[in-house]
């Protein structure tokens, strides 16, 4: 295959994607300086950054993939790999630890049958640790998409993801 | 709450509405927002603002506590072409730190109009906030913010008809702890992965895409209006030490009453704990706390009296860090408290310098270890020698590594017989602490 064939195997990113990203080119000295904007946006826009989504964003700012996917790899929020359509980010952060976060990750983990780092199997949810979530007097904690769940009990957490099979 | 100060004597959360709702533009002028940077747009020079910055004594929120003044008397104030920026640090992820997500998420404008006038003095033309990721309401709320700031002439061209401009951003992060780090914002803000950089040269002199660039934390930025409009004298006289102005401080872990609260400067240890927090939860025993965050050394019962201010906390061992203290309780076990700092610490290293990258997992493991019956005596050495290399020693470009060594080091030194009963119990004897 060519090199112009393979570049055509690559999805072009859509106009409010690309409208998205060059709003954020428009205020840098380069286009690459807007990496993290950029996968972020895709991102938004697909759930996750494909091969094919990162070559495309790539190309976009003028820079290597290879370079792009040091950046992508780096970030925790930046999923290489497709996740659930909400993400729960449970702290597991100092103060969300001595409020017992670890009871509740075996919690969760018995509801939704994933541990971190995993999906369930309809797609619903997929599980991660997080850096302490700045709410630490309503510890524990935890993000359910952009939805912050404070003073987290096993009472809660059957109220958000059912009974399981504890 | 009844605790609370006049709100004359508290000017950061004098807008935070007791149901924590935003207080939007509207309300913000109603409250005499933005007469600060009027009056002193018209009135005070770049430098005279900055005279009026280092007689206040403002001191760094972020952690550091470094002289706020001091710091941007190295900006260069020539004539010379080219950018120089100023950047709002809210990637607040310092483990036990919830304080700026307040000031953040209940008073944007305050933030805004500190950072006009910051920026004003240093002479910067942009200015960004780095947010950190999860904290989507507050990104919303300050793009939101900086719109209405454009639309009424307070950011943009020639701000309130004078010469001088400002356009300023908002740049929500993508998770890492490490972005908190100054140097591996900038290099996180260009694009790139946030690896710290060597100092010299300092971001004052060669920052953001190589121009000046002043960093600093959110709690910082936003007493600057405030100083500037009411004066140094004023700031100092909030201090009741001789540390200046107010501080948030917070209290998390099993207190009767965890949060967050702007008190002077100063306020003894004690009185934070026992009055605001209401003191220990029902059951619980104060041990130790750290007084500021997930990186700084333990202190204990003995210093409850002390002073919380950058000088008096240093002197005890320790550091105020970000005001934010997180209790010890006696049925938590320390060696499993320092061991989730420690899985913390080496997660969230960028790899780059090999003490912090291959030492951080190592101390991890050998508290691991010890927690969980499988230490051995010489184990209490080899954390010593740890917190020696990877710590003091200053083999590494940033304070991660050394940070992460303090808690580690100062439970050796007032929990140690804890430590002894893992070794010789064969395991954690904390049958309740946290994780058990």
């Amino acid at each position: 295959m060519s090199e112009r064939e393979a570049a055509s195997l690559i999805p072009v990113l859509s106009a409010q994607e690309l409208a998205a990203i060059d709003a954020e080119i428009a205020h840098v000295p380069y286009r690459a300086a807007v990496a993290i904007d950029a996968l972020k946006i895709v991102q938004a826009h697909r759930g996750w950054v494909s091969d094919e989504s990162l070559q495309a964003i790539a190309r976009h700012l003028e820079m290597s993939a290879e370079e792009l996917d040091g950046v992508a790899t780096f970030y925790n929020l930046i999923y290489r790999r497709p996740v659930g359509e909400q993400v729960i980010l449970l702290c597991n952060s100092i103060s969300c630890w001595i409020k017992g976060c670890d009871r509740l990750q075996a919690k969760i983990s018995s509801q939704l049958g994933i541990t971190l780092g995993e999906t369930t199997a309809d797609n619903r949810y997929t599980l991660l640790p997080v850096t302490c979530l700045g709410a630490c007097d309503k510890a524990p904690v935890m993000l359910v998409g952009e939805e912050l769940h404070e003073d987290l009990t096993e009472q809660a957490l059957n109220r958000l993801f059912g009974e399981g099979e504890t | 709450m009844s605790l609370e100060l006049p709100r004359q004597d508290r000017p950061l959360t004098r807008n935070v509405r007791e149901d924590r709702r935003p207080t939007d533009l509207g309300a913000y002028e109603a409250n005499g927002g933005y007469q600060g940077l009027r009056s002193a747009m018209g009135r005070l020079s770049p430098a005279d603002c900055l005279q009026i910055l280092k007689d206040s004594n403002l001191r760094g929120r972020g952690g550091a506590g470094f002289p706020t003044g001091m710091k941007w008397s190295f900006v260069p104030m020539d004539d010379s072409p080219g950018h120089k920026y100023l950047i709002c640090n809210a990637d607040e992820m310092e483990p036990g730190t919830f304080k700026d997500r307040l000031l953040l998420e209940c008073d944007p404008h305050q933030l805004i109009e500190g950072m006009i006038l910051s920026a004003y003095t240093i002479q910067a033309d942009v200015a960004y906030i780095f947010i950190r990721a999860e904290y989507h309401k507050a990104a919303q709320l300050l793009r939101e913010a900086i719109a209405a700031c454009q639309e009424k002439g307070y950011l943009g061209n020639n701000i309130l008809g004078t010469d001088y401009s400002l356009e300023m951003h908002v740049h929500a992060s993508a998770g890492r702890y490490i972005c908190g780090e100054e140097t591996a914002l900038i290099s996180s803000l260009e694009g790139k992965r946030a690896n710290p950089r060597a100092k010299p040269p300092f971001p004052q002199v060669s920052g953001l895409w190589g121009r000046p660039t002043i960093v600093n934390n959110v709690e910082t930025l936003c007493n600057v209006h405030h100083i500037i409009e009411r004066g140094a004298d004023w700031f100092q006289s909030l201090g009741l030490t001789d540390d200046a102005g107010t501080k948030m401080y917070g209290v998390s872990g099993r207190v009767k009453n965890p949060g967050c609260w702007e008190l002077p400067m100063g306020t003894p240890v004690r009185e934070i704990i026992e009055e605001y927090a209401g003191g220990m939860a029902d059951g619980y025993q104060l041990r130790g706390f750290l007084p500021g965050g997930g990186s700084t050394d333990f202190l204990t019962t003995q210093h409850l009296d002390l002073a919380m201010d950058y000088d008096t906390i240093g002197k005890a061992g320790s550091r105020m860090g970000t005001g934010t203290m997180i209790i010890l309780d006696d049925k938590t076990c320390p060696v499993g408290f320092v061991k989730n700092l420690m899985e913390f610490f080496a997660r969230e290293s960028c790899g780059f310098c090999t003490p912090c990258r291959d030492g951080l997992p190592w101390s991890a493991q050998v508290l691991d270890d010890i927690e969980g019956g499988r230490g051995l005596p010489e184990d209490m050495d080899t954390l010593a020698r740890q917190v020696v290399y990877i710590g003091a020693m200053g083999n590494t470009h940033c304070a991660l590594a050394p940070g992460a060594m303090e808690p580690l080091q100062s439970a050796l030194k007032y929990f140690r017989e804890d430590f002894e009963r893992h070794l010789n119990g064969g395991g954690c004897p904390y049958c309740d602490g946290g994780a058990a």
